[in-house]
């Protein structure tokens, strides 16, 4: 579904490269967890992919298309979940996803029925008509999901959907992504919940300044770290402990 | 057109969210013209009502400085502060306690009436009713009335007292002459043979194409004049509400989707448009309805209105362009808030809000034909002023259309280079 080709990308003015030469195929089907430290280019990885920011070197092919000749048809393919809740504050939960799913060309008594089943599965239909900047941070995260697959996406993008959530929301959250999966839909995420990606991924990759460092299922990458019996061990091996603060 | 239509849904929902933000942009415009228009039609009034006092030193204690002090107090502009010593006088008017100081000479009396005696016997004597004098005549030293400004005190209004001091002088001066001439010819003063009241007056004609009468008011002046500054300052709401977006992350999600910038940037100029129209009627209703029972001027629309609609249309056209592309460029609400506040200041300066163009330097009446306000203020001009009709105003409207045409390309441009994949 995704293929990933000597991928890399040096923003101006910056030392270092913050993804270098990423080579990378992601199954459809797939929930492919793409984990590291602060600053180890998952976001970037992210952003690349879903057309917000170009790469400086290398290619990739989601679905077969490319943005410079398929932009359009590429993003009606893939929906995002992005970090920031990107929603507007001051309009209720229901209009952001009547605006944001008419940007996608839905429309019609059916679009909103949609709207309405999406906000009851994700445990939000009494609030459909309140303002955005009442909401929690975890009702939030859960209408910036709905924002993002609407439209019914291929492919998913979660740039850490579950950060400062509480663990009945991410539950819900979780739980629902893995009812998307089920219905044919690939899911791209990163994440800091390193529990959470071993239970919910397929595979995971473990990025560290710009380099894949490992790439397998949860279950390979613990077998394959001596001693490891959670992801976490696998990845403060591979990663090292020392602190990734950058500005 | 379906995600057009809902764009522009979405920006008329984030407007009428925001009261506190409606009620500036729809009351502040109409605060602004009624300010303006009161402070500018009742100056004269207030003028007469609230006489400024000034100080008068009468060095001269003559004929000549009384008929000054008596036509200063008729003018009913000054309150006539009697002052000995012209060295206080300067130190008060310095202070800023007073506006202005007038200082008049000594013997100003005696040595004005000693000239004109000189001037008018002169004449006389070539014309043969008297005999011409022997020698050269007394040399009289010029008399000189001196001015003490407050230094705080406005260049128009120094001109203004300037040059009513010197009519009246000029004035006085005329009929000292008549009187000596008068006296010469040995007639009664108190029958007076000369007429010498000003025999060439003024009529005020404004020429007008559709032959309708009146004289422009305040109001018609300034209504255009000031709705047009507070329909470009739609920039500032219009640029902050995209500044949100890219802060809030919402342009970030609309990055991601299928809608082309042009859709995005046509709901918000759709829905702003309609705002600035909003503003626009209210200005009228206004100056027809309201400056009546404030004692202003009425603003005179009959049969005008179609024409006024068309030239808001445009002007708001065009100042949608700009504030789209403010909120295109601009990263930060430090920058867009800012910037657009003084660049539609300075558009207005340069557009001849504030100063006539005519009255304007030559390099800046040049500039001024870049004003995108200059061309919206002429084509309110041509219709308040001038009673035109469409074809008139199709220069001035086509250019502003044109404007908001290359800046909301300017900003697509922008966007697409920025933002290129």
């Amino acid at each position: 579904m995704i293929q990933i080709d000597q991928l890399s990308k040096k923003y101006k003015d910056a030392d270092q490269y913050s993804l270098s030469g990423l080579e990378l195929n992601i199954d459809q089907g797939e929930i492919f967890g793409l984990l590291g430290p602060n600053g180890a280019g998952k976001t970037t990885l992210i952003s690349i992919l879903s057309g917000l920011i170009k790469p400086t070197t290398g290619s990739f092919k989601i679905d077969g298309l490319d943005y410079a000749s398929h932009s359009k048809e590429l993003k009606q393919l893939i929906g995002i979940v992005p970090q920031e809740y990107a929603l507007y504050p001051s309009l209720t939960a229901f209009e952001n996803l009547y605006y944001f799913g008419s940007m996608f060309g839905l429309q019609g008594p059916s679009f909103k029925t949609s709207i309405k089943e999406h906000l009851r599965i994700l445990g939000l239909e009494k609030f459909a008509h309140k303002k955005i900047k009442a909401f929690s941070g975890g009702m939030k995260r859960r209408v910036n999901l709905i924002a993002s697959i609407l439209h019914q996406p291929k492919v998913l993008f979660l740039d850490e959907p579950t950060v400062g959530v509480d663990v009945q929301s991410k539950k819900v959250i979780i739980d629902y992504l893995k009812e998307l999966n089920a219905h044919g839909t690939t899911i791209v995420y990163t994440s800091h919940h390193l529990n959470e990606a071993e239970t919910l991924c397929t595979r995971v990759g473990i990025i560290d300044h710009g380099r894949l460092i490992c790439l397998g299922t949860p279950k390979e990458l613990i077998q394959n770290e001596q001693g490891a019996e959670h992801l976490e061990e696998v990845f403060l091996a591979q990663t090292g402990k020392a602190l990734r603060d950058y500005a | 057109m379906h995600k057009l239509w809902v764009s522009a849904k979405k920006e008329f929902w984030l407007l009428s969210r925001d009261l506190g933000g409606l009620a500036v942009l729809f009351l502040m415009p109409l605060l602004l013209v009624i300010t303006i228009t009161l402070i500018q039609d009742n100056t004269f009034k207030t003028i007469q009502e609230n006489k400024i006092p000034i100080l008068l030193v009468d060095l001269d204690k003559g004929a000549v400085s009384d008929q000054v002090g008596n036509n200063l107090r008729e003018s009913s502009l000054f309150e006539i502060i009697s002052e000995e010593n012209e060295e206080r006088a300067q130190d008060l008017v310095q202070k800023g306690e007073y506006q202005l100081a007038i200082i008049l000479p000594n013997n100003l009396t005696r040595d004005l009436h000693l000239k004109i005696d000189q001037n008018v016997s002169g004449i006389l004597a070539k014309f043969g009713v008297e005999p011409e004098q022997e020698g050269e005549p007394v040399a009289i030293e010029k008399k000189e009335i001196r001015l003490y400004f407050d230094p705080a005190t406005q260049q128009s209004f120094k001109s203004s007292v300037r040059n009513n001091i010197d009519k009246m002088i000029s004035q006085i001066e005329s009929k000292s002459i008549y009187s000596a001439f008068q006296e010469e010819l040995g007639e009664d003063g108190n029958r007076p043979i000369f007429d010498t009241e000003s025999f060439i007056s003024f009529t005020e004609i404004v020429p007008n194409a559709n032959k309708r009468a009146g004289i422009p008011n305040s109001t018609q002046h300034n209504i255009p004049a000031w709705t047009l500054f507070a329909i470009f300052f739609i920039i500032l709401p219009l640029s902050i509400n995209m500044v949100h977006e890219k802060n809030q992350g919402t342009f970030i999600r609309l990055r991601t989707q299928p809608i082309p910038y042009a859709t995005v940037l046509g709901g918000k100029a759709f829905v702003f448009l309609v705002v600035s129209l909003i503003q626009f009627i209210l200005m009228l209703l206004l100056g027809v309805y309201l400056f009546p029972l404030m004692g202003l001027p009425k603003l005179e629309v009959a049969g005008r209105i179609p024409l006024l609609m068309v030239v808001a249309f445009f002007a708001g056209l065009a100042a949608i362009g700009l504030g789209l592309l403010l909120g295109t460029i601009a990263k930060s609400q430090e920058q867009s808030a800012p910037f657009g506040a003084t660049f539609v200041v300075i558009l207005a300066a340069i557009g001849g809000v504030w100063v006539p163009v005519f009255a304007m330097p030559h390099f800046m009446q040049v500039l001024s034909k870049l004003s995108p306000m200059n061309w919206g203020l002429n084509a309110f001009y041509d219709v308040f002023l001038r009673n035109v009709g469409m074809g008139e105003i199709l220069p001035e409207i086509s250019a502003l259309f044109l404007f908001f045409i290359a800046t909301t390309a300017l900003a697509i441009l922008y966007n697409k280079r920025k933002n290129a994949l």
